[in-house]
């Protein structure tokens, strides 16, 4: 174990030392630029065991993001549906930085539509959430209803005869654009492209029941949001989600305190394009009773003085106590003990990604079970005990691979093929993330 | 201090006497004297810090969630130990302090804060803007935070919160 006791910190420094010193060792047929210049397109022939650096940090390959991800076939997150539970509500969202408004209208339905005036581009809409009967572009009032069709022009006819629309403007042709909006169990998705294959076999059978065992189909109430910047490219992040090698070594406060073991029986799952994954956890001591009491310290200095954090209790069937689900292109579902949250990924250009958490539960739940939920969120979130490793990580690694545009990273951790694991000694959901990459992307 | 001086002291001592706890809350925050910091509390406080949006919207959830002064001492000792982060400084502004009220020996205050960061190869910036909802009582004969709620108007973290406000 690399986490000697009391180390702390130094010990991370020294370890993330250790693994750049390894990365220049890499053949040097592997390492395209010497100058150190971004490639523009291309990938090393070694496939999904090698990242290119470049592909963090390019600009003009974000926009191709932009058209081919999240405009192409893919589910994108929305919102919750009890987020907008009647007529009139809505949210305002995004899909990767576009805006986007989930509005419930007058029959009940869910639309999702740019959040784009059809005249010049305004972003419209600024309320997070709210309840309208229409959308009204401030800039030149034009109007929308709640399923995105044009409905107001002012002075479509001109005034005193003067000024006005063509005479062969109908304002049916210029609708908000429109996605294609789907919900499975109080989950809200939407895509660009209307040819994107249903859901549930986006997902496959496999990534759907992961899915399900938290949205079963219950109603679910929202405990609130956090929002945070990181300035690391979101391929990053969602990779990150993906890698569970990392959990033993960076995540120390697990570790020490005794909350996660290499030993825990873990696993990594994915669908059939390794799109999709889902680290999944069985911890012992999320039984009946998991009190500071119980909890076996690897650093016998550090106990938590205030052990009512971390008490969970056993809500799912079967064994499994962690499952951090990601969903392709930018959402994660976290189930950790009882902390539930939609970890939407939302990228801010190459170089940045906004994280934005909604926290939730199940509206039956009793204030036991709230207050449990909103306890263990200590550990999640922008200043969560473990979380903030991840982004504090994620963007020390943009800071090393932007600069070096021609580099290349090493992505072979239990072998070199896309392969689920039983272990967390892996990183083949790492390597099925970016093999998919490569194929939407073209590269 | 007394529980009674709180009935007792005038508005201008009582002032001053929130503006001297408030000014050694922050310098010892600033100072990165953390092991400090949970003394500033009672033993069974409650300290959250809230973005205003969930605030304003009845929603609970908080980005940190401590209750009784053995969670803040873990925070500490986590900071200390166990979490990863780019080194930085931090710098706490306060002003407006307006007592809302005192009755039944607690005190009611709101005081706006804003947080300055300043880290590794960039210029410092404001990190976290809000205000202190506090209930302040007299506890081991001083003023302390029986509960402290700091509610952010800033709209999205830069990266990540890892140092009490």
């Amino acid at each position: 174990m690399l986490c000697a006791p009391g180390a702390g910190l130094n010990v991370f420094l020294a370890l993330l030392g250790a693994l750049s010193t390894e990365e220049v060792t890499l053949p040097m047929d592997e390492t395209p630029a010497s100058n150190g210049m971004a490639r523009t397109a291309g990938w090393p022939a070694a496939g999904p065991s090698r990242v290119p650096a470049w592909i963090y940090s390019d600009p003009a390959l974000f926009q191709r993001e932009r058209a081919a991800i999240f405009r192409g076939r893919s589910w994108n997150y929305i919102a919750l549906a009890c987020e907008i539970p009647e007529p009139g509500d809505f949210k305002r969202s995004w899909v990767a930085d576009m805006p986007v408004i989930a509005a419930r209208d007058a029959e009940g339905g869910v639309n999702v539509f740019v959040n784009r005036c059809a005249h010049r581009g305004v972003e419209f809409c600024r309320a997070a959430r709210g309840n309208a009967t229409e959308f009204m572009c401030p800039y030149h009032q034009w109007t929308y209803n709640l399923k995105g069709d044009l409905t107001a022009v002012p002075f479509r006819k001109g005034f005193k005869r003067q000024g006005g629309m063509p005479a062969d403007f109908r304002m049916e042709d210029h609708p908000l654009e429109k996605l294609v909006a789907t919900e499975r169990n109080g989950v809200i998705f939407a895509s660009f492209d209307a040819s994107t294959e249903p859901f549930a076999d986006y997902l496959g059978d496999k990534m759907l029941r992961y899915f399900e065992r938290v949205f079963d189909g219950r109603a679910l109430r929202v405990l609130g949001y956090m929002r945070q910047v990181v300035p690391a490219n979101w391929k990053l992040y969602f990779d990150n989600q993906k890698d569970p090698y990392h959990a033993t070594l960076l995540h120390y406060f697990l570790i020490s305190f005794g909350l996660f073991r290499a030993s825990e029986p873990s696993f990594v799952r994915m669908d059939a394009l390794g799109r999709h994954s889902a680290l999944v956890s069985q911890k012992g001591e999320q039984g009946e009773v998991a009190g500071g009491e119980e909890m076996k310290h690897n650093d016998p200095r550090l106990k938590l003085a205030g052990p009512r954090m971390l008490q969970p209790v056993r809500e799912f069937k079967g064994a499994d106590t962690v499952v951090i689900q990601t969903i392709w292109p930018a959402l994660i579902v976290q189930q950790q003990s009882n902390t539930l949250a939609m970890r939407h990924v939302i990228p801010r250009g190459a170089g940045a990604y906004e994280l934005a958490w909604t926290f939730f539960g199940y509206a039956d739940d009793d204030d036991a079970m709230t207050e449990r939920r909103l306890m263990q969120a200590n550990l999640m979130g922008p200043a969560g005990y473990v979380s903030v490793d991840d982004s504090e990580v994620v963007a020390f690694a943009q800071d090393g691979l932007a600069p070096y545009g021609g580099s290349v990273g090493v992505v072979e951790m239990d072998g070199r093929e896309i392969k689920e694991a039983d272990t967390l000694i892996a990183e083949g959901a790492v390597r099925g993330f970016y093999e998919h990459y490569r194929r939407v992307m073209g590269l | 201090m007394t529980p009674g001086d709180l009935e007792r002291l005038s508005q201008a001592e009582l002032r001053g006497e929130i503006e001297a706890l408030t000014a050694a809350y922050v310098h010892a925050l600033d100072d990165a004297d953390l092991e400090r910091w949970p003394d500033f509390f009672t033993e069974d406080c409650v300290y959250k810090v809230i973005p205003r949006e969930n605030y304003e919207n009845g929603l609970p959830l908080a980005i940190w969630y401590c209750q009784g002064r053995g969670m803040l001492q873990d925070r500490v000792t986590a900071i200390r130990e166990t979490q990863l982060f780019a080194p930085r400084a931090l710098r706490h502004i306060t002003g407006n302090i307006l007592v809302q009220g005192r009755e039944d020996g607690v005190l009611r205050t709101v005081t706006n804060y804003a947080v300055y960061e300043s880290t590794l190869d960039r210029a410092s910036e404001v990190f976290n803007v809000g205000r202190y909802l506090d209930r302040i009582v007299v506890a081991d004969g001083r003023l302390k935070f029986a509960e402290k709620l700091c509610v952010f108007d800033t709209s999205v973290i830069p990266t990540s919160l890892i140092h009490p406000i």
